[in-house]
Order: C-alpha cells, then structure tokens, then sequence
C-alpha cells in the first residue's frame, strides 16, 4: 500500500498504523534529499499551499515553510495578526477567499480545537493541523516517535514517559495516540492538576513520582508549563514545579541507564530541563527538528498526491 | 485451433504433440484471462549480451577512473550490480564507481495517476566532472530517464550523461532520448508490456512480453 487512508492530516487518532509506517518511509528518502548539497525536489511545483497561522509559532511555521519550499510548492504565508480576522471576518470566509486564489492546501494552527476538523468540512483543500488549542498537534507527535525510531530503532515496545503539563498539551494527546497506535508503552508524568482525569482511558498510566517514571522509561519527553493557556493557577510556584518536575544532570546520573531525553520545544530553560541536561549527548532535541522537516515534506508529499 | 476445455488432451484420441502444445497454451491463456507471455530473451542471451555490453562500456571507458555508473531505482539496480560484477571478476576492473539513483521525486506524472512510492538513493559520491552512464532494464517513453536528467543535477555537473538499457521498445518514445547501449531492440505495442526478472530478485533470469 502506498497511499495514506486520509484526505486530510487532522490528527492522529484518525490515522492508521499502516500510515504512519508509509509516512516513515517516506521522511527517510525525504531525509537522504535534504542532507545533500541541493535539498530540493521538483514534486510539488504545481502545488499551491497556505500556511495560516492564528497563533504565534516559529518552529513548526518554519519547519513547514521549509517542508514546502524543498518540495518546490508555492507557499503563501498568513498570520492573524495583520489580517481581517481582526475585522471580524470568519475562519471559512478567510480560507474560502485564500482558496478561491487557487490554493491547493491549507497548513492551519488555530486556538480553537477542532479548527482544522471544521473547516476540512466546510472547504475545498487538503487540511494539515499544525495545532489546534489543546487538542492535536499531529506533525509534532509524527517526528517525535520518527525521532525515537531513529535513535532507538523502532518505537513499539518502549517504555516512553511524557512529563509535564499534560492538560494543556496538544503534543501529549497527539504522542499517546501515536505512541499507542505503535505498540509503546506509554506513562504521563506531572502534577496531579495538570493531568486531565481519566486519561487512563487512554491506554495511559499516572505516575507523579519522576524519579519513578525515568527509573522506568526509555525516553523522556519533556513538556513546557503553557502559562498562557491557564486561567487559574495550577501549582504553588515555578520553583517548587522544578523541584518536582523538573530534569536535571543529578536527577539523570542517579538512574542506572542512559535515557533519551525529547522536548517539542520552546525550552524554558532551568523550569521543566536544564540547559546541561537539554545540550547533552542523551537529548535529541535538535534532531527532532531537523526530522521535523522530513517528516513534514512526507505529509505534505502523501497528501498532495491525493488531491485530485 | 482446436477449441477444446483445459487438460484434455491426453483424452481418447491420438493427440499429436504439436498439438499438445497448442493445447497446453490455450489452458495457461484461460488461467490468466487472456494474458499471454512469451519469453523475449532466456537466462542465457541474457548472460551473452551483458558480456557483450560490459565490453562495449570497457572500449569507451577503459579502467572506469572518471567514470560512475548509475542505476535507475528500481529496477536498474539489478542490471547496474549485474554489470559491475562482471566487469570486476572477468575484466579485472579494480573499483567502479555504482550509485543508485532514485527518480521518484523528479517524475512529471505525480498527481495524474497512481500514487508514487519512493525508493532509495544511494550515491557515496559526487558526479561532478565524471562521466555518468545511466542504466535502466527497459526504455520506454523516455521519461524516466527525462527525470533521472534531472535528479542527476542535484549531486554535481557531469562531464556527460550516456544511457545504457537492456530492452529498447523503439517507436514508443515520447522524447527524445536514444541509448548509447543497447542490449536488445523490442518492437512491442503500447498495450504490450515488457518485464525483466533478475535471479536475485525473481528467481530468474529472463525477459517476458507480456500481452493482454
């Protein structure tokens, strides 16, 4: 099989295992291209793409203008902030008029979740969700574990621990579909009011001791507190998060195995990672986003060919 | 023709063995629903005309220094080890120079048709100023070969581009594109395809043309 199941890339937990294996396969030739000296491909030269960006981002806005222009696509850019939205245009209007310029796929992160559900609905184009609210973040989850197969050779059957604030990440959801859909373990590590209940319907296990759940990972993905999406506040103080939560070289020495530590990024260095834990050997924090391109040019690659 | 049902020709009457045959093709012909094949070349033109194209490489190549032979994924690969084995084991070539490159991403029919699945490259070395010889099994419409043209650029300027091929279907070209070598000249129909196997892949060595 060589085609993806969807038309759209709206999250993980509409994909298949088989899927996520062709997209793998996929980044790995895209790998080989972007690692020689001209890291370009003609595919996509007929293809038009917007990258729509509601809220703000550098890694992932980037990390698919580089995935577009790589492939020779076109690319139109878009924040909300210098737009009409502000005058109170709608998100279907909005992409309905970026459509009717001839675009062929829309690359959208909205604060909504659901956003990208929505509007595969309502328009014409290919949808990729490059994070929407606190809901899924599929391309982030998609290098993650492609990072892990990298370094570890496959991802089922490892122990994988995500730490940190579970309740407001679109990258924790994404990674325990992802991460199950392969056959990982998988256990969410943080303060009890940043874990959402019932997460264990997941498939997930609780645990709120780190020392404990490093003890028993293979990887550790580490997450960033999302001050700006707390309404209340969720722990005493930053200080006594890091105390709890946060990694450090000690922490890491104290275990009898090497782990390999992951952060989706930013970084807030010195809360949730330090910066001798996040530029040591055992973090592949900067492969991550050079897989993140690979990755990216594999689904916007699958995608493309389905448009009709 | 004696139009007669599968296996019975070992039936009541005399059954000549010309006709037995015939018989026999007619059975295999309604088992893959009116799908014939007939062999183009066996195992041993095969091995004839790769020693004969290995020559033909060494006469304009000599000791292959300058020289980098590509094989056209996927299925130029075979042809490509093929000839570099025995360039190596019967003219004492001391190092060839074999790279693999994948067209995939280079192709002008993505999104016209069937989904295209990549396959590997492998090219531990530029090109640049060396002199290229494309391999594939069969030339066909020539596009392949338009796109190889390009992928080729993105590993340096080659100091020339020849193409070698086992199977050329002349008068289906789309292009213009000519081999440089030629192992052997098919006039087949558009409807007719032509199918390479290799030992170490299909588990033989022979060349089909396959007719629906």
């Amino acid at each position: 099989m060589s085609e993806l199941s969807v038309n759209h890339l709206l999250g993980i937990k509409y994909l298949n295992k088989k899927d996520i294996s062709l997209i793998f396969e996929t980044a790995d030739h895209f790998k080989e291209v972007i690692n020689r000296s001209i890291k370009k491909v003609p595919t996509l030269r007929d293809i038009t793409i917007a990258n729509i960006f509601f809220e703000n981002s550098t890694r992932t806005k980037l990390s698919f203008e580089l995935a577009e222009k790589r492939l020779s696509a076109d690319v139109v850019n878009f924040s909300a902030g210098q737009s009409s939205v502000k005058k109170g245009e709608t998100l279907i209007d909005t992409v309905n008029n970026i459509l009717s310029m001839k675009v062929d796929m829309v690359v959208m992160r909205h604060p909504n979740p659901g956003a990208g559900i929505f509007l595969s609905k309502h328009v014409k184009a290919a949808i990729v969700n490059a994070g929407d609210g606190a809901h899924e973040h599929p391309t982030q989850a998609l290098l993650d574990s492609y990072s892990i197969r990298e370094k570890l050779g496959d991802v089922g059957g490892k122990n994988v621990v995500i730490v940190g604030d579970i309740l407001h990440s679109r990258v924790a959801l994404s990674n325990i579909f992802a991460l199950k859909l392969q056959g990982a373990n998988v256990k969410v590590c943080g303060p009890r009011t940043l874990i959402p209940k019932h997460i264990e319907s997941l498939g997930v296990e609780v645990e709120t001791n780190l020392k404990k759940a490093l003890e028993w990972c293979d990887v550790a993905n580490m997450l960033r507190v999302q001050n700006e999406r707390m309404d209340i506040s969720y722990f005493p103080s930053t200080r006594e998060y890091t105390q709890q939560f946060g990694v450090n070289k000690q922490l890491l020495n104290s275990l009898d195995k090497q782990i390999v530590i992951m952060h989706p990024g930013p970084i807030n260095r010195g809360v949730e990672i330090t910066s001798d834990v996040a530029d040591s050997d055992q973090s592949i924090i900067l492969h991550q986003v050079e897989n993140g391109v690979a990755v990216r040019m594999a689904v916007l690659y699958l995608l493309a060919s389905k448009i009709k | 023709m004696i139009r007669s049902p599968a296996g019975n020709s070992r039936g009541f009457f005399y059954v000549p063995n010309i006709l037995k045959n015939c018989l026999l093709l007619y059975s295999t012909e309604l088992v893959t629903q009116h799908m014939s094949q007939k062999v183009l070349l066996t195992s041993k033109e095969i091995n004839i005309i790769l020693h004969r194209l290995a020559c033909q490489l060494m006469e304009n190549h000599l000791d292959f220094k300058d020289t980098a032979l590509i094989g056209i994924q996927p299925r130029g690969g075979f042809l490509a080890e093929r000839l570099v084995k025995i360039l190596k084991k019967e003219y004492k070539i001391k190092h060839i120079d074999l790279g693999f490159l994948d067209i995939t991403f280079f192709r002008d029919d993505f999104g016209r048709g069937e989904i295209l699945k990549a396959n590997s490259t492998q090219m531990n070395f530029l090109v640049e100023d060396k002199k290229v010889v494309f391999i594939d099994d069969v030339l066909y419409t020539g596009r392949s070969i338009r796109a190889a043209l390009t992928a080729i650029q993105s590993f340096g300027r080659p100091s020339s581009i020849e193409l070698l091929t086992l199977i050329d279907r002349r008068f289906s070209r789309h292009l213009p594109i000519q081999p440089t070598y030629r192992g052997r000249q098919v006039d087949a129909i558009n409807d007719e395809k032509v199918k390479v196997m290799w030992e170490e892949n299909d588990g033989e060595d022979k060349v089909y043309l396959i007719s629906k």
